[in-house]
């Protein structure tokens, strides 16, 4: 091991994105201590460009083999810096959409590109951890400011009750995961990862199953898969919109990448253990999101359901083995994304005379009063309902395809039924935007929310499917990398 | 009689038992759930410590102390959601807080 001061000198330029984040956070927070809510939209174009910026910075800065840092404390690694990319982008859409709505409420205050940032800034490290207590300390940075968010608005009952479920919930996930961290450590005697891999390999017995199994659960928790899910619901409808649309997207390919990390790094030996786990887990996400959208009536409520179902074709992903496995989900975690924060902006666009509209009532006739965002709408419900030639299409086609190779064929016949159970509920949306008569016309889209939802589309849009290739040899070099 | 490592971790996983049932019977006040949630973090720490002396190995304790820290983060975070929810609803009863379901 190298000396420390070497370390750190080693290590530093190699976490030039986080370093970016947290020098944002950290002269954000001076800059709004003199200026108050004024800087609010200074603030939050500069967060804009910190987040994109450090999701480029990340991928401009990949190296060609891992490179292990801070005294092994964290790793840059393919899967690191593939993960990094969609989290920068999707905060930074996420960050663009909410400075616009913020504003037009007349509710802006300066901590929220501050807070988006710390959150993010908890996902990288999340996904670089090579030890329990980055992973435990990434975890919590992440979950701590998703609090804050969730309970944004100070004066809404929704928004300080979604905050509040949330915060109950996800610290009872967080004393699993630490509970189960620690009998992981007293079983194998280390922290890190390698050193947890060589000690699992001669056979950990009972109590490092007991650790893994409650980090599972844990995990679960944090990427909303259902039998973990209760809290999804509620903190989506109750958050303010642009947070949902960020809990729906960046948090979640941090919690599956560091879950595939756990998996496939410290317990890749026992695969066949955990598997049994991450299949029930797909499973049931899979079934349960599809049914429970069927009778919701809100849109945001619906979107969670519909997060829960996602997350479980993810899962049948990551069970599928370490040829095909994790590079599948990580490819269907690229195209459910923009899809996801398209949807989300074309809500926050809901607005008539000023008042937020989210329920389906709200979408009907939009064809005849706002055709083109009905248009996008459609695009991105069909992509995320995985109706080809649209990418999401590609992203079930591929987990799909590695779950088969696996062997789990009974898995991937239930998410087909799931995946035609889950379009039935996006086409209910959809004949309510095109066949329905139309409710008085929505405000004009501004700016930020037509530009991110129109880039969504572009990206989902089969055309742009024509670069899959390089996209899949991304995602497949960035786990061959890692595992 | 000895104490040994076994002792150590029946009186961690007691208590993280009775955090976590404090958790989910307790109907009455959010405070308690905030110092079950406590209970539960103290456990871990019980846990950590415990392996961290009987391997002879330091990583245990430090990593004890960040849980301790981010112990207090998390329960200023969590007071100060409920401060907010008290001045929305005026009552902080863990059976009123219903306002979203289904």
């Amino acid at each position: 091991m190298m000396q420390p001061m070497q370390d750190l000198l080693v290590s530093l330029p190699l976490v030039r994105a986080e370093l970016l984040l947290a020098g944002f956070a950290l002269v954000g927070v001076l800059i709004g201590a003199w200026g108050g809510d004024r800087v609010f939209g200074l603030l939050s174009a500069l967060g804009v460009a910190a987040l994109a910026g450090a999701g480029l910075w990340a991928v401009i800065d990949a190296p060609v083999a891992p490179a292990q840092i801070f005294q092994g404390a964290m790793v840059i690694d393919g899967l690191g810096v593939f993960a990094k990319a969609l989290i920068g982008f999707s905060a930074a859409a996420a960050l663009a959409l909410g400075a616009d709505h913020f504003a037009r409420d007349k509710d802006p205050r300066f901590e929220f590109p501050i807070m988006l940032a710390l959150a993010a800034l908890g996902m990288f490290v999340m996904v670089s951890a090579q030890d329990l207590i980055s992973l435990y300390v990434g975890v919590e940075l992440q979950s701590l400011c998703a609090y804050v968010l969730a309970a944004w608005r100070r004066d809404d009952a929704l928004s300080s009750e979604a905050g509040l479920k949330y915060f109950v919930l996800s610290a009872i996930a967080s004393g699993l995961l630490l509970f189960g961290a620690s009998f992981v450590y007293g079983f194998t005697g280390s922290i890190h990862f390698d050193a947890i891999a060589s000690a699992a390999a001669e056979g950990g017995g009972v109590g490092l199953l007991f650790g893994l199994v409650l980090m599972l659960c844990a995990l679960a928790f944090k990427m909303s898969a259902a039998p973990f899910h209760m809290w999804t619901p509620d903190v989506y409808e109750g958050a303010p919109t642009p947070v949902t649309a960020f809990f729906a997207a960046a948090p979640k390919v941090a919690a599956v990448v560091l879950m595939a990390r756990v998996l496939y790094e410290p317990f890749a030996g026992f695969e066949p253990q955990w598997r049994q786990v991450v299949v029930a887990l797909s499973a049931i996400s899979m079934v349960w999101g599809s049914v429970g959208a069927l009778m919701q009536t809100n849109l945001k409520r619906l979107m969670a359901y519909s997060s829960i179902g996602n997350m479980g074709f993810v899962l049948m992903g990551l069970a599928s083995g370490v040829a095909e496995g994790p590079a599948s989900a990580l490819i269907y975690l690229a195209f459910y994304l923009p899809a996801n924060i398209g949807i989300f902006a074309l809500i926050l666009a809901m607005r008539r005379n000023g008042v937020p509209g989210e329920t389906v009532e709200d979408l009907a006739g939009m064809a005849r009063s706002r055709p083109w965002m009905a248009g996008l709408l459609t695009v991105l419900l069909f992509s995320i309902a995985g109706i080809p030639p649209f990418a999401g299409f590609i992203g079930k086609f591929l987990v799909f395809r590695a779950a088969i190779d696996a062997g789990l064929i009974w898995l991937a016949v239930l998410g087909g039924v799931a995946a035609v159970v889950a379009a039935g509920y996006y086409l209910r949306l959809l004949s309510s935007v095109w066949f329905s008569a139309p409710a008085p016309r929505f405000d004009p889209a501004s700016f930020p929310i037509a530009a991110v939802a129109t880039a969504a589309t572009a990206l989902v849009f089969p055309i742009l499917v024509l670069t899959l290739g390089s996209l899949q040899s991304w995602a497949e070099a960035a786990v061959r990398m890692s595992f | 009689m000895a104490i040994s490592l076994t002792h150590y971790l029946i009186v961690a996983a007691a208590l993280f038992t009775i955090g976590v049932f404090g958790i989910f019977v307790n109907r009455k006040n959010v405070i308690i759930i905030l110092m079950s949630i406590e209970l539960v973090l103290l456990a871990v720490n019980i846990n950590l410590v415990a392996f961290s002396a009987y391997l002879q190995n330091i990583e245990g304790q430090i990593f004890a102390m960040l849980v301790l820290t981010v112990a207090a983060a998390e329960a200023a975070v969590g007071l100060a959601i409920l401060v907010t929810y008290f001045r929305n609803r005026g009552g902080i009863a863990v059976e009123d807080i219903n306002q979203m379901r289904g």
